[in-house]
């Protein structure tokens, strides 16, 4: 007797562990965004930090329903989207000054964004929550093309096409930070980014948190244990509305716009892209997702035009062959290394690395002089001097031979895994 | 009256199209329990492969070679990578036909271009059938009417009236049965797959030249197919059928109709100047499949003829 309750005693993490799993890296990546401005970022880096920022809480937000709640919604910017636009109109009371909004600082706005976004969630989850799986999913991709179609309707809430716009630099200041400069709306986006972080850490800690899980898991041995499974989805959906919410309230902070394009398809479809690439299954899976897909989009957009091909082919090549995401690579790149070989692990991974590299030289050569030939202005895709033209043999051998290649080194290193 | 008839014509040939596009989708939503979500990309291609072979050759040749390039495309997908993704869960299979549209998209836009191409209806088909009310019926149009019946009565002859359609049948239900009676379930699931993206790239090669043939095409379509497919009930042949007609009927008639909410409800006070009152039903016309798919799913979520629920 006294010996089971002596082994679940143990099976708790020390005080030391909890600190090093639970408060540390929350403690890291605080101290990573407070060091960032003092290396004297240029204002194309602020650009991006806070596009990051305010993406690492909508893919988080969007993991609580996918990764944690099992429900996989196509129109998950639709809360982004309400949440922003109060935000967006609550900025314009603040300006106004009636009322108590001449009192609320601008500091404040995505608790606005994220009262929105609750709300929504609160009206559009009623119906939608009572059935998990592809009726989930159609009713939020139907919920999704309504919303967008009513936005081009309401032009009093929604602005028609040219959105709304407002001034952060009202209103009282909180922290002495006017949000005039870019270095200012840092501390804003970081401060908030920090505050959804643990935010939605800490709901995952909650009770309900874990029934979230245990739903996705099996709703029916949920039923059994006395708890409503509807309500709990139900519940989980609301706070994921509230923090895509309160990222919308960052946003509209940030560009000082919102147009009814932040409620499209579009966007819900690239958050469901960086959460799943990220990880769903990792609480900071979304996080790694967003800062690579943001990333990506702004600066992998300057270099190439087929950047949405890349990011196709990396989605399909993760939902493939990585179904845990990037921090499933990594996490599973550290546990390999803690094995019982982990020299021969380091090197298989290493082959592995090798293949998937030469494969994406092979299609960055086919994408490039596609695209160029496409376009018919003659241009020639010159890298490292070389001249690659659609007609030169050069080319073709540098698409073909690095694929296969590098196809097969990867299945080289497979083989070599399953004979072990 | 005008209105009633053109509703009706352009509504059914309208619904016909959306069927063509929906059966394939229907057998393998049943088939994978998966959405698949590059459907109406196989669409597109459809619409952009019979413009090649039009361009090299005739309307005619594309008729028959351009569905089954299609429907050989859907099978390659199906069998390097949809077989492999079925494992990690139908989640993992919705998401990589997600990836796949936008794929097919983007390599679409590099080889044809940003821009529509110019596909257009065949000389032989490009006149007037009838003239009623002071206004023309296009041939082709009718020409679309006939081959999707042509169409729907082959699938049901081939599902319902043979032994290869027996087997299919069974194998969307009973998949381990069939196995075990000595069937190579893996190479039915391909085939389906394959003939349901046939199905979709006749419809493209159908569509393409009565509206626009874009890389645009399969996301403004892909959504529609879903709701018919849902509305009709899944793996319901017949529901998808008279979901299809049902939502061309209703998207034609919204159109036709200049009526505003103020008019609609002016009994209860609504008047042109307010937000909602300003509402004209055809404006409305373009959400009503989506109106239409969320109600159905909230009030009956078997669909029009599904037996299960989704």
């Amino acid at each position: 007797m006294s010996d089971t309750t002596q082994t679940f005693q143990n099976l708790a993490p020390s005080a030391g562990a909890k600190f090093r799993q639970r408060t540390l890296p929350i403690l890291i990546f605080a101290a990573i965004l407070f060091a960032i401005p003092m290396t004297g970022p240029s204002r194309t880096f602020y650009t991006i930090a806070h596009q990051m920022g305010i993406n690492i809480v909508f893919a988080l937000s969007y993991n609580m329903i996918l990764g944690k709640g099992g429900l996989l919604s196509f129109g998950h910017a639709v809360y982004f989207g309400l949440g922003g636009y109060l935000a967006m109109h609550a900025m314009n009371w603040i300006e106004a000054g009636s009322g108590i909004w001449g009192a609320v600082p601008v500091f404040f706005l995505p608790l606005v964004g994220f009262a929105g976004g609750a709300l929504a969630g609160a009206i559009i989850g009623w119906p939608s929550c009572r059935k998990a799986g592809t009726t989930f999913a159609m009713i939020s991709l139907g919920v999704a093309e309504l919303i967008f179609a009513a936005a081009f309707m309401f032009d009093s809430f929604f602005g028609g096409e040219q959105g709304i716009s407002g001034d952060r630099m009202n209103g009282y200041e909180m922290f002495n930070l006017s949000l005039g400069p870019i270095d200012e709306v840092y501390w804003f986006i970081a401060f908030w980014t920090v505050v959804g972080v643990i935010g939605m850490w800490a709901f995952t800690r909650t009770p309900l948190g874990k029934l979230s899980e245990a739903t996705r898991d099996n709703a029916q041995r949920v039923q059994f244990i006395g708890y409503n499974p509807q309500r709990v989805r139900y519940l989980v959906f609301i706070f994921a509305g509230g923090f895509a919410g309160l990222a919308g309230g960052m946003a509209a902070v940030n560009y000082e716009i919102f147009t009814p394009d932040a409620l499209s398809l579009v966007p819900s479809g690239f958050v469901l892209i960086m959460a799943y690439v990220g990880g769903i299954t990792y609480f900071v899976g979304p996080i790694f997702g967003a800062i690579l897909l943001t990333y990506m989009q702004s600066m992998l957009s300057d270099f190439t035009e087929a950047w949405l091909l890349y990011l196709g082919v990396l989605f399909i090549a993760i939902v493939m062959f990585a179904p845990r995401g990037i921090a499933g690579i990594v996490f599973g790149f550290f546990d390999g290394l803690r094995g019982d070989n982990p020299g021969r692990f380091l090197g298989r991974w290493l082959m592995r690395l090798a293949g998937i590299l030469l494969m994406l030289t092979g299609l960055i050569v086919l994408v490039e002089i596609s695209v160029r030939w496409s376009n018919g202005y003659g241009e020639v895709y010159e890298p490292f001097g070389l001249h690659l033209d659609i007609t030169s043999v050069l080319s073709w051998v540098l698409v073909i031979l690095p694929a296969v290649a590098g196809v097969w080194l990867t299945r080289f290193a497979s083989k070599e895994e399953d004979g072990q | 009256m005008e209105t009633i008839v053109f509703g009706l014509l352009n509504g059914v040939s309208y619904g016909l199209l959306l069927f063509m596009l929906s059966s394939g989708l229907t057998l393998i939503f049943s088939m994978m329990g998966v959405l698949n979500f590059a459907h109406a990309s196989f669409y597109m291609l459809g619409a952009y492969f019979a413009f090649t072979i039009t361009g090299s050759t005739s309307f005619w040749i594309a008729l028959f070679i351009a569905p089954v390039l299609v429907g050989l495309v859907g099978a390659v997908v199906e069998r390097y990578g949809l077989r492999k993704v079925h494992a990690n869960g139908h989640v993992a299979e919705l998401l990589f036909t997600f990836g796949l549209a936008y794929l097919i998209e983007e390599v679409v836009k590099i080889i044809y271009g940003k821009t529509a191409v110019d596909y257009r209806v065949p000389d032989l088909l490009n006149f007037a059938a009838f003239e009623i009310y002071g206004a023309t019926f296009p041939a082709y149009r009718i020409f679309v009417i006939f081959i999707a019946i042509a169409m729907l009565v082959g699938l049901w002859f081939l599902l319902k009236r043979t032994r290869a359609g027996l087997i299919i049948q069974a194998a969307l239900t009973h998949p381990h049965m069939v196995g075990h009676l000595g069937h190579n379930v893996p190479f039915i699931f391909m085939t389906v797959f394959g003939i349901g993206c046939a199905l979709a790239g006749l419809a493209g090669l159908m569509a393409g030249n009565i509206f626009v043939t874009d890389p645009a095409m399969a996301v403004q379509m892909g959504p529609i197919v879903f709701v018919v497919v849902v509305v009709g009930g899944i793996g319901s042949l017949e529901g998808a059928f008279l979901a299809s007609i049902l939502i061309g009927l209703l998207q034609n008639f919204a159109v036709g109709i200049n009526a505003s909410f103020a008019d609609l409800f002016g009994f209860i006070g609504l008047t042109e100047m307010s937000e909602v009152g300003s509402i004209t039903v055809s404006s409305l016309a373009p959400v009503l499949p989506f109106l239409l798919l969320v109600l159905m799913l909230i009030f009956r979520p078997q669909g029009l003829m599904g037996e299960q629920e989704l």
